[in-house]
């Protein structure tokens, strides 16, 4: 059952050259905006105090429901918080949710790969199976598999949803450890005497993993808006902490009279994503660009 | 004959998946920390005596050896059975049909859209004056990077509570079913005429297309007689693990337009831990994602013939 796109595009195509460069300046004020907001996000992520002045737990009840205005900027909820100091301080959970998922599937997805592409075969058919099951279950189904035999809350969100991640990271990095395995340097390194596991660890894992890590990149953007479907469902962390999905879930009751308690979150993770997929792009087309 | 062994090797794999699939929900039912029989009877808040806790462990097998239970579980699945949901105290196979129906509809209608925007949108842009493209790619970034939750939110702002155009939830009629199906599709479309212009654009280069043209064939016959038959070949593959995955996003979806469906019924049987409820929505996905598959490899067996080569 393979799922590999790239079979069926067949390997012969005549490619008339089309001026790239004039696009490649096009995409750079996109790509420096990007950049911008991903900065601005690990700022907030790290000190949202330089940002914002308020706290996000502070809730004045008269003031519930303000429309955007000067005195909060995009308006407060339905307790009286401020909605763009929460935004601020959401950045970090999402932020560390997306990284850290990420990481646990490339870790996992690595050891599996690499198992599986250096193994004995029996192995190798092994491990594959086990990745064709997984693959079979859709990530959110997994992810609430996963929470509903750990229990919810931020750290359990992680595990699932890394967990969900794994198989597909097993498969690229199998895929890569057998183009790298056969390459003329690991052969040298073999000839020259070199240990087994001094091969695998200077020469096929960086190799295999780094196209990897650029996909990694993307696939951080995937994870945060799995998070916040998770957290969208109510399997984040409990109601008064900052979350994008979080706020979402609450601003659902009150569309009909207060927009803003929507469209600020929505647009949050929707920039990040959209953001963080720009430059995970850009590197994929410049490391494409340095091979071919 | 070639064609019949190539059918029976997927199928086996298939059933392997399967197999395997039911072999994890196994694994996680028994490794999972509760004891089924206190399950069964109301979870330990319920007290049961320990005559009846005996009596429910004989009545399911529990007292039998693990590998006793496996094999009766095994046998069991392929009888259809998925055994009782711990809440609603009916087959989980039943619980499941009621609701099949109204999920259906849902993402079919979903996956329906998806390709027909997919492919108006690709035909219509690929090859096109810089402004077009620029403008086409970066909202189809915007839009498959927002999750369908996040639309879903936009849509019924502006054309529930906004315009009042649509009613904001329910399940009943095809007007209730417009946001949601929008929802679920605009993410996947964005991503299949992503990959639907691309491969349009590297045919429109080949000689043949060329030919085509060069009879005096008009631009819209090139690119729908030509060339989309040949870019519809790489999108199907793609197109089958993406509709698979269309039951994730309904579990959000059918929240949001409170809706009734699988994707509820598991968000519910997650919030209750109704561990063979919540398993058995898990193996229909599997499921599902085996036998598109699998039609997936025989349409482009059939699509392609060059694929018969391997």
């Amino acid at each position: 059952m393979s799922l590999s796109i790239n079979q069926n595009v067949p390997a012969g195509l005549i490619h008339i050259a089309r001026p790239r460069s004039t696009r490649r300046w096009a995409v750079r004020p996109g790509l420096l905006l990007a950049g911008l907001f991903v900065l601005l996000l690990v700022i907030a992520a790290i000190q949202p105090g330089w940002l914002v002045a308020g706290d996000p737990f502070q809730a004045i009840s008269r003031a519930a429901y303000s429309a955007p205005g000067s005195q909060y900027w995009l308006g407060s909820d339905e307790n009286g918080r401020d909605i763009l100091t929460r935004l601020v301080y959401a950045a970090r959970p999402s932020l560390v949710l997306g990284v850290s998922a990420t990481a646990i599937g490339l870790l996992f997805g690595t050891v599996f790969g690499l198992a599986a592409g250096l193994g004995p075969r029996w192995l190798d058919g092994a491990v594959m199976r086990l990745v064709d099951v997984l693959l079979a279950f859709p990530d959110l189904l997994l992810a609430l598999v996963v929470i509903t035999f750990f229990g919810q809350g931020q750290l359990n969100l992680i595990i699932a949803i890394g967990i969900a991640n794994v198989p597909r990271y097993a498969r690229l990095v199998r895929a890569q450890t057998l183009v790298v395995r056969g390459a003329g340097y690991v052969e040298a390194a073999t000839t020259l005497g070199l240990p087994r596991h001094s091969v695998i660890l200077r020469h096929v894992l960086p190799n295999a993993i780094k196209p990897i890590l650029i996909l990694a990149t993307i696939g951080i953007g995937g994870n945060i808006v799995n998070g916040a479907a998770l957290s969208f469902l109510g399997f984040g962390a409990a109601p008064p902490a900052p979350e994008w999905g979080g706020m979402l879930a609450m601003g659902r009751n009150y569309l009909a009279n207060a927009w803003w308690l929507v469209a600020w979150p929505a647009l949050a993770i929707t920039l990040t994503v959209v953001s963080i997929s720009v430059i995970g792009r850009e590197l994929l087309r410049r490391s494409e660009g340095k091979r071919s | 004959m070639k064609n019949l062994r190539l059918i029976v090797r997927r199928l086996l794999s298939g059933l392997g998946v399967l197999w395997g699939a039911a072999t994890l929900t196994f694994l996680a039912v028994n490794l999972s920390a509760g004891d089924p029989a206190m399950a069964i009877l109301g979870g330990p808040g319920a007290m049961p005596s320990a005559e009846l806790i005996a009596k429910v462990r004989a009545e399911y097998g529990l007292d039998q050896p693990l590998i006793v239970q496996y094999g009766q579980y095994l046998g069991r699945l392929a009888q259809g059975d998925l055994g009782d949901s711990y809440n609603l105290r009916k087959p989980v196979g039943q619980v499941i049909a009621s609701k099949l129906g109204a999920t259906a509809q849902l993402s079919l209608s979903a996956a329906a859209l998806a390709v027909l925007l997919a492919v108006v949108v690709a035909v219509l842009s690929a090859n096109r004056a810089p402004w077009i493209r620029s403008l086409v790619s970066g909202t189809e970034l915007v839009v498959s990077s927002a999750p369908s939750f996040v639309i879903g939110l936009i849509l019924l702002l502006v054309f529930a509570f906004g315009w009042h155009l649509l009613p904001p939830s329910g399940s009943n009629g095809w007007r209730a079913l417009i946001l949601p199906s929008v929802a679920l599709a605009l993410p996947v479309a964005a991503v299949l005429s992503q990959v639907l212009r691309q491969s349009l654009e590297d045919i429109l280069e080949q000689p043949f297309i060329a030919m085509a043209r060069a009879r005096g064939m008009s631009e819209t016959g090139v690119r729908l007689k030509h060339a989309l038959r040949h870019a519809l070949v790489p999108l199907v593959t793609l197109a089958g693990f993406v509709f698979a995955s269309l039951l994730g996003g309904a579990v959000v979806i059918e929240l949001l337009f409170s809706r009734q469906g699988i994707g509820r019924l598991m968000l519910d049987a997650a919030v209750s831990k109704d561990v063979p409820l919540l398993l058995g929505i898990t193996l229909l996905a599997a499921a599902i994602y085996v036998v598109v598959n699998f039609l997936v490899d025989l349409i482009n067996h059939w699509v392609d013939p060059r694929a018969k080569a391997v």
